[in-house]
């Protein structure tokens, strides 16, 4: 044991330590290439310029290099790759696309994703915004949303073994060690195989993603519910408004662009959930979702590049929109700066 | 009167409601990471025979024993008894009830002197001890079958964590998840850093251009990146003769999965930093590089924190870049591996699964309530737009 932390430490020393050799001797190396002498006014000068010229993409490098070979070159290679055949070195055209459109199991992720889509979404964002408008007026607020918080810390994976104690079933008759049959069977219903109930186990599945990330829409709606002007809600107060005109009126109408932030940010989590499905069904009792039918092409039958490729393109597109929306936003704000 | 009245419906009792309603959540937000927790220290034949919400009270348990056999009986009197505990040696409970049919396992009270045929009583008491007398002698050679609700004293053991992090190999998982996180977490934001110093303080052609990429790059997703980089990573492997799946390998790829985010993120805060302090450093002829290090890097501290916060969770936390760019091997699984491995191998031995589960989720957790500040600035930083 002893030797192996010894060993990983060494690892992670070297690692970082390669890393910011580099800055440091590219800047060191640089000096010396191009030199100022204090005899040469001008050429020093020159040489300062220069080194003004070079020196952005120096710090720049290693970030593009890292940002092309590991996102920009891929997407490429995908859309490249969905037009070959399962190794990747036979033309096939539009036949990956054909397949994709007449399969079963991507029609059923397609449905999948979407009732994810439509969901988990809605479902944090709600949450969220009723968790920070309550916890917002009372003394032990930041306390609650601190537990509420807690669970964007733990894995998927983590997550997905919390939630299966909870669906755990066992015939009926016995006693229920899950929480969820044993409240049913309490309540004098029958114990259910949660995750293998088609359709609604998708549901099952989701509350794990919403568990985890209402904490998120909460702390930032609750930070844009901090930012409304108290006189807009004194002065509807004023008026006679209930708590609830002042909610929906006053309130949600201010902290519309943060409630769509929220929206978007998880609807691209939603797009990409993966360890949620493979951990609780892997994909079994029609829960099968697009990013987990691509890993599985990835590796099935020793891997179908062609299919999988077609299948990350499907994600890919779904979040083109939300990356325009971002950086027009961006460009936006910079240009008010 | 009326005026009091309506000043308790208006600010009393909706803010009870309002108490209660948070409590209320919160409760449901915890009860699940309890529940795991609980089972994690309780013993594992407990855990099969009650819900662990029942942890704290004593478990019932249907067992089954025989009795002394004929040949240890005595007579007394005009009776033939055969006396003795039901309980092995070093075992503990308390009998509640007891039977001598399968059917009825718990048909009489302990301590009740109960007919149980051919002239024959039985008592057994709380203790374990019983009295199996009779008015004829007993005859065969096995003893009464006896059928025992015993209740066990709540028991917690951490001979379930012992076990994982032993047997099951937890505990070297826990030193690859390290080996990768740390390496992960560093390396993305000096890379990181750098760059969004020269987007936000140096000018050169293409930099509008390429902060635009960046923020597009945010979302783009992992899967569009796992075919080829996987071909790439197999062609080096080739190429030099090296594995195919090396932690450099992962670092490298968490770095720059992480990369967009860190870079819009520390850019965000490093252009906020105050123009005189750069300009004026500048005028002293400090070098960018000597600017960056010895000014920007320790202003930007609470940027950085915030980002090493995020890249640490979602790199200890990753499940698909762990599976895809590393090994399978006792040396490479990472605790989100194993723990999905158990998933599949241990299915229904909670025991296993809740002890594993805390100890992928316990250093999180650690973090989380310890720098939750940062994490919640780097939040509003990444998400609300000009805060």
């Amino acid at each position: 044991m002893a030797s192996q932390i010894i060993s990983a430490v060494g690892v992670m020393v070297v690692g970082v330590f390669a890393c910011a050799l580099y800055y440091w001797l590219s800047d060191k190396i640089l000096q010396v290439v191009l030199p100022t002498p204090s005899g040469d006014v001008q050429l020093a000068s020159r040489n300062l310029n220069r080194r003004a010229v070079i020196r952005p993409w120096l710090f720049l490098g290693p970030a593009l290099l890292l940002l092309g070979v590991y996102l920009v070159y891929p997407v490429v290679a995908t859309v490249i790759l969905s037009f070959y055949g399962r190794s990747g070195d036979v033309f096939v055209g539009l036949a990956n696309y054909r397949w994709a459109i007449s399969d079963a199991g991507f029609r059923q992720s397609i449905f999948n994703n979407f009732l994810w889509l439509l969901v988990v979404p809605a479902a944090c964002t709600f949450l969220g915004l009723v968790i920070a408008v309550l916890t917002d007026r009372i003394w032990w607020g930041n306390i609650a949303k601190s537990l509420v918080f807690m669970p964007m810390a733990i894995s998927f994976v983590g997550a997905s073994v919390i939630w299966k104690f909870i669906y755990e079933y066992r015939g009926a008759g016995e006693t229920q060690i899950g929480l969820l049959n044993a409240i049913v069977t309490f309540f004098g219903g029958d114990p259910q195989v949660w995750i293998a109930l088609p359709f609604w186990n998708n549901f099952f599945l989701m509350a794990i993603l919403i568990w985890i990330q209402t904490g998120f829409a909460m702390v930032i709606l609750s930070a844009a519910l901090r930012g409304i002007p108290e006189e807009t809600i004194e002065a509807a107060v004023i008026d006679g408004a209930s708590g609830w005109q002042i909610f929906w009126k006053i309130m949600v109408p201010q902290i519309w662009s943060t409630i769509a932030v929220v929206w978007t940010t998880i609807t691209i989590l939603v797009l990409k959930v993966f360890d949620i499905v493979l951990t609780m069904t892997n994909g079994q009792w029609d829960t099968m979702v697009l990013a987990n039918l691509m890993f599985d092409w990835m590796f099935r039958g020793g891997g179908d590049s062609g299919r999988s490729a077609v299948i990350a393109l499907v994600i890919m597109a779904a979040v083109t929109p939300i990356m325009v929306w971002n950086i027009r936003q961006a460009n936006r704000e910079s240009e008010g700066h | 009167m009326t005026a009091l009245a309506t000043r308790i419906r208006r600010i009393g009792l909706p803010r009870l409601a309002v108490h209660l309603s948070v409590l209320l959540i919160v409760i449901i937000w915890l009860i699940p990471t309890l529940g795991i927790l609980v089972t994690s220290v309780r013993d594992r034949d407990q855990i099969t025979t009650s819900g662990w919400w029942t942890a704290f009270s004593s478990s019932v348990q249907t067992s089954a024993a025989r009795l002394g056999d004929p040949s240890e009986q005595r007579q007394e009197g005009a009776a033939y008894v055969i006396a003795g505990n039901v309980f092995e040696e070093g075992a503990a409970g308390t009998v509640r009830a007891f039977g001598v049919r399968v059917q009825e396992p718990a048909a009489f009270e302990a301590g009740e002197a109960a007919e149980i045929g051919d002239g024959e009583t039985l008592t057994v008491n709380e203790d374990g001890s019983y009295v199996h007398a009779s008015t004829a002698p007993f005859e065969g050679s096995r003893g009464q079958r006896v059928y025992l609700s015993v209740a066990s004293a709540p028991e917690f053991t951490l001979e379930n964590y012992e076990r994982v992090i032993a047997a099951e190999g937890l505990g070297q998982s826990f030193i690859n998840s390290l080996t990768v996180t740390i390496p992960a977490t560093i390396i993305p934001i000096l890379i990181a850093a750098f760059a969004a110093y020269a987007l936000s303080w140096m000018q050169f052609p293409g930099r509008a251009l390429i902060l635009a990429t960046i923020i597009g790059l945010i979302v783009v997703p992992l899967q569009m990146s796992l075919i080829p980089l996987l071909r790439l990573y197999n062609e080096i492997s080739i190429l030099f003769g090296v594995p195919s799946k090396t932690y450099a390998g992962i670092w490298l790829a968490h770095t720059a999965f992480g990369m967009p985010l860190a870079i819009y993120l520390l850019r965000n805060y490093i252009a906020g930093l105050p123009k005189e302090i750069i300009e004026s450093a500048r005028v002293d002829g400090a070098s960018d590089f000597e600017i960056f290090m010895k000014i920007v890097l320790p202003l930007s501290f609470p940027a950085l924190a915030s980002f090493a916060i995020f890249q640490f969770l979602w790199v200890w936390n990753d499940l698909l870049i762990a599976i895809v760019f590393l090994g399978t091997g006792r040396d490479q699984l990472v605790l989100t591996g194993s723990l999905n491995a158990l998933l599949g191998s241990r299915g229904g031995n909670w025991e296993i699964l809740t002890a594993s589960a805390f100890i992928t989720i316990i250093i999180p957790l650690l973090v989380f309530f310890g720098l939750q500040r940062y994490l919640v600035r780097g939040l509003l930083a990444g998400s609300v737009k000009g805060g």
